[in-house]
Parts: C-alpha cells; structure tokens; sequence
C-alpha cells in the first residue's frame, strides 16, 4: 500500500515567519566583528613587520658586543643594556614575586570574605592601574634622593612595584580555580591550613601562577617609565655595586631613537626588536604552559 | 509494590548481618547543626557500632551529609556552621575545643562524593597523610603505600604507575586512591559522602566490595541516595528527615519492618 494515501496533515502552520533582517543583523555583526578584529591584526602585523624590516639591518656581531656609543663616534653595540635590563629586570621578578605570589595567597586562603582582604584587592587593582611614571618618581623620592645617586637597586624596585599587582592578581585568581573540594580532602586528612596551601592549591595552580610571573615578567621588561628617574641610562658597563645609572633597553632606545647619529637610531631598532621577541617569546612560553597544564 | 521497594527487598541480606552487641565507636549527644540562623540538625542522638557499616539515608537535604561533616569537624572550615551537643568518641566529646582538630581528623577519615586526588604522583598523594604524622624512612613509607593500596584494592592497577599523577587514573580508580589515602593513616573511622555516586555501576560495585572488606577493620559510616546500596553493604541505616533522625535500627530491620509510616513511605519510593 501506498505509504501516502490515507494520511491526514495536521494543521500546517506556516513556514518563513523568521524576519529576513534577522538574517541581515547575523550577517552584518559577523561582518563588522571580523572587520575590527582584521583591523588589529592589522596595526599589530605592521608594528612587527616595520620592527624586522628596520631592525634587523642593525643586526651585527658588535650589537652583542660593544658598549652603546658616545656622541660623534662609529659603530657601537648594545650589549650594557642589554645586560643591564636582564639585571633590572631580574631583580624587580625576585623581589615582586615572593611578594605577590604571598599576597595573592593571603587573598584567596586566608581572607576570604574579610573587610581587610576586600581593602588589598581594591588598593592592588589601583595600583595595577597606576601610570608607571608615577612609581618612577615615587621609587625617585623613596630610594634615590635618600642614597644621593641614581641605582639598579632603584630601578629593580620601581620594576617590582609594577610586577606585584600583577602577580597578586594572577596568583589570587589562579588559587581561586582550584576547587574547595580538594582543600576540604587536604583537611580531612588532618594536613593543617598553611599544608593544604603549600602542597596542594600552590601545585594545582602552579601553572597559572608561572604563567602570571612570567606575563608580569614580560611587562617590566619593557617599562621605560620607572627608570627614568631610577636607574636612568648610560653607555658605560654597570658597575659592580649597581650604583649610579644602569644602562637599559627601554630607556636607551627611548634615548637612542631621537637622537641625530644614524647609528644611534639603528641601535635603538634593533634593541627594540630584541625586546619585542623576548616578550614574544615570554607570553609564548606562558601560553604553552597554561595549555600543557590544561591537557594534563 | 513499587519496582524499588522490590530491588531493595531482593538486596537485604547480601551484607553480613548486624551485630547489635558490637561496642559503640561514636555516640552522638543531642546534636544540633546551624548554617548561619538556619538549623540543619534538630537535637539528633544516635549510637554508631565498632566495625559496622552504618548508613545515613533520606531525601535531600535531610541532613545526612551535615551529619557526617561534624564527626571530623570538616565543616569547622566555614565560621558560618556550627554545631552543639556531644559526639562522644573514645570517650571524648570531639566537639570540645581542646580536642586538636587535626589528629581528630587523622583519627577520623573521610572520602568525598567527588573524588579529589591531589594534584601530585600516585605515591605522593598517600604519602602525604603519613608524613603528615609519622617521620618513616623511605623504606617503611614503601611499605605502608603499598599496603594501603593493596587494601584499597588498587595495588595491581597502579603498582607500576606510582610515580604517575593521580589525575591520570579512572574516576573510579581516582575514588579508590582517596580510600587508599584515607586508610593509610590508620584512622579508626571511615566516612563516605556518597562515594559511589559519581561512579559507573562496575566502579560502583568494587567500591562496596572493598567497603565490605574494610569494615573487618574500621568502623564505616556512609551516606548514600541510593537505598538499595544501603541495604547491600550496610549493618546499620539511620533514616533521616528534615534535619531530624526519624527511625535507626540494623539495616534488616529497617528494610522489612519499619516501625515509622515515615520510613516507609521513604524506603518504598513513595517520596524523597
């Protein structure tokens, strides 16, 4: 028997009641969305292109070697700065990262819930906001006024005042993922608080908080603000005890690309595409990392 | 009768029969539980015997779970909850203050409804409730892992992994871990908060294997939702409503011949 005799339809009800501009307004979001993000893409792509194009003409055994030159003279490296900014910028890291990584704790363990946490976590989001020149002059006032000379020390603390906030955020957020079922598991086998803190929520979010002192790495690497008044620039090598100015890529391409020497500026192009691929290649390894963790 | 009235009937009996004269582990004193100002437990007494599987039951909410949170003083964790009354255990009120608060809960061990091994190495994460308490050179802390996990019927599958992270294992396998961990440390009690019931039915059924095992040893409080598990692993039930215990016997008892319409009406599926 024919399968389409005998049957009875129900009711049609009728088809096409979507409003065609429901289908534009789709269209056109998709569109202008996918517009703004090429948009940026964009600026960035062109930022790097003109950085290799520029820079790498710069490139040259001597960069690595030389000391950055004096007015008038030839040639030159950047090899001081870039010693000197490894210097500042490890030293703002060790300093900034007990600190964060403790308060971030204190943040997500220990004040939960508390007026005085509740207080931290707004004066840390003011200060993660605060323009970096203002932490230059205050670093300027606190430490290099008293000791009558510009310092790495200055420089390396006016670094860290940028990387806590940073790292207090991350390491806050990053414990707070960490489910409150482990911690009770941690507690009902009679392990107390700081146990629980330290050897399971620290490990399970280790990877994020590597990650959170590796971006704020990548952050001051490239802060110019905070050591202009701190550790300032020269073209001579550090000296041993750090005081004086501490030559710097930030601050000697900032130096550098203004000034009326050809060779000044192709230095500052070439230190400023070394910085450019050491934050790349940080978040890079920051992002690996997070992933990694994720698959696991 | 209900289909589940039926399967719990059928069930009664595969657990070893309640031992009414064992010694009492846990005495529970007039118990009262509060979430901030609202009340969990309403003046609960009950009496948990040596070396018996004692099941929590009732529908959600009742305040099985807030029962066996206060035996290790887990909730204590959170300022907002607090309890009053007596839980005497070896002759102390674990509810003082001068009791520590960490050997309690070495002495009293408890696994979740989620399992939750720690983010570290098969090894390390039963090594860590020993280290806790006991300073053993590696050689003793070998063995003891190892009979932990033997007796949580997981040494065969992870003899050859122990260096592996616990994350890696099977949920049920991860649920075993914890129970491994647990009685690593020799406690004296073992609490389960719905152990099985994030578990597939094979998992499941090796958890109340071992559980039936382990009662030779240390005395098992578990609360479950599932009431024909309850009657297949456990000696003792406790029915529990409205932060209330409305009805506790050997778990026989419960099952055949409730004395409470309550009960009843809960155990053969007619609410909860």
């Amino acid at each position: 028997m024919d399968i389409a005799q005998n049957i009875s339809m129900a009711t049609p009800k009728a088809w096409g009641r979507v409003r065609r501009s429901r289908y534009l307004a789709d269209r056109a979001l998709k569109i202008i969305c996918a517009l703004f993000t090429l948009i940026g893409a964009f600026v960035l792509g062109w930022i790097l292109l003109m950085l290799i194009v520029e820079g790498i003409s710069g490139f040259s055994p001597a960069l690595f070697t030389q000391t950055t030159p004096g007015p008038g003279t030839q040639g030159g490296g950047i090899a001081n700065a870039l010693v000197g900014s490894l210097i500042l910028t490890f030293l703002g890291i060790i300093v900034a990262t007990p600190v964060g990584v403790l308060a971030g704790t204190y943040l997500a363990e220990y004040g939960k819930g508390s007026k005085l946490a509740e207080l931290i976590r707004f004066l840390n989001d003011i200060l993660l906001a605060a323009p970096s020149i203002l932490i230059g002059l205050f670093v300027y006032t606190l430490m290099v006024q008293p000791m009558g000379s510009y310092s790495g020390w200055a420089g390396g603390v006016a670094l860290a005042i940028i990387a806590v906030p940073v790292i207090v955020r991350t390491t806050e957020d990053m414990l707070r993922l960490v489910p409150g079922s482990l911690r009770e598991a941690g507690a009902a086998l009679g392990a107390p608080m700081s146990t629980v803190i330290m050897q399971v929520s620290w490990r399970a979010a280790r990877a994020g908080m590597v990650t959170g002192v590796l971006l704020a790495t990548a952050r001051i690497a490239g802060e110019t603000a905070p050591l202009l008044f701190t550790a300032l620039n020269n073209n001579f090598w550090f000296k041993a005890n750090l005081m004086g100015g501490v030559s710097n890529l930030p601050v000697m391409i900032y130096q550098f690309a203004l000034a009326p020497y050809q060779n000044w500026r192709e230095l500052a192009w070439a230190g400023a595409l070394i910085i450019t691929i050491s934050i790349l290649a940080l978040s890079v390894v920051a992002r690996l990392i997070v992933k990694k963790d994720h698959v696991r | 009768m209900s289909q589940i009235a039926l399967n719990t009937s059928s069930a009664i009996g595969s657990a070893a029969a309640a031992d009414v004269d064992a010694p009492i582990r846990i005495a529970v004193r007039n118990l009262n539980f509060h979430y901030g100002d609202a009340i969990a437990l309403k003046n609960v007494s009950l009496n948990f015997h040596d070396r018996q599987v004692t099941a929590l039951i009732g529908p959600s909410g009742c305040g099985k779970s807030t029962l066996l949170r206060t035996f290790n003083r887990i909730y204590s964790l959170y300022p907002e909850q607090r309890a009053d009354g007596e839980i005497l255990l070896d002759g102390q009120n674990v509810l003082s203050p001068s009791v520590d608060v960490n050997e309690l809960r070495a002495r009293v061990g408890m696994v979740f409804q989620k399992p939750t091994p720690f983010p570290m190495s098969i090894y390390d994460n039963i090594a860590f409730g020993i280290r806790l308490y006991e300073n053993l050179p590696k050689s003793e802390l070998d063995g003891r892992v190892e009979e932990a996990l033997k007796k949580a019927a997981l040494w065969n599958e992870a003899k050859d992994k122990l260096r592996q992270s616990g994350m890696g294992l099977s949920g049920g396998q991860q649920q075993r871990l914890c129970i491994a961990r647990t009685i690593a440390q020799n406690p004296e009690v073992i609490l389960l908060d719905e152990p099985t019931s994030a578990l597939d039915p094979i998992s499941t059924g090796k958890i109340e294997e071992l559980i039936e095992h382990l009662r030779e040893e240390f005395t098992i409080v578990i609360v479950t939702h599932n009431m024909q598990q309850a009657a297949r692993i456990s000696q003792f039930t406790a029915f529990m409503y409205l932060g209330e215990l409305v009805e506790f016997g050997p778990t026989n008892k419960m099952f055949m011949t409730p004395t409470k319409k309550q009960t009843q009406d809960y155990i053969t599926g007619r609410f909860g």
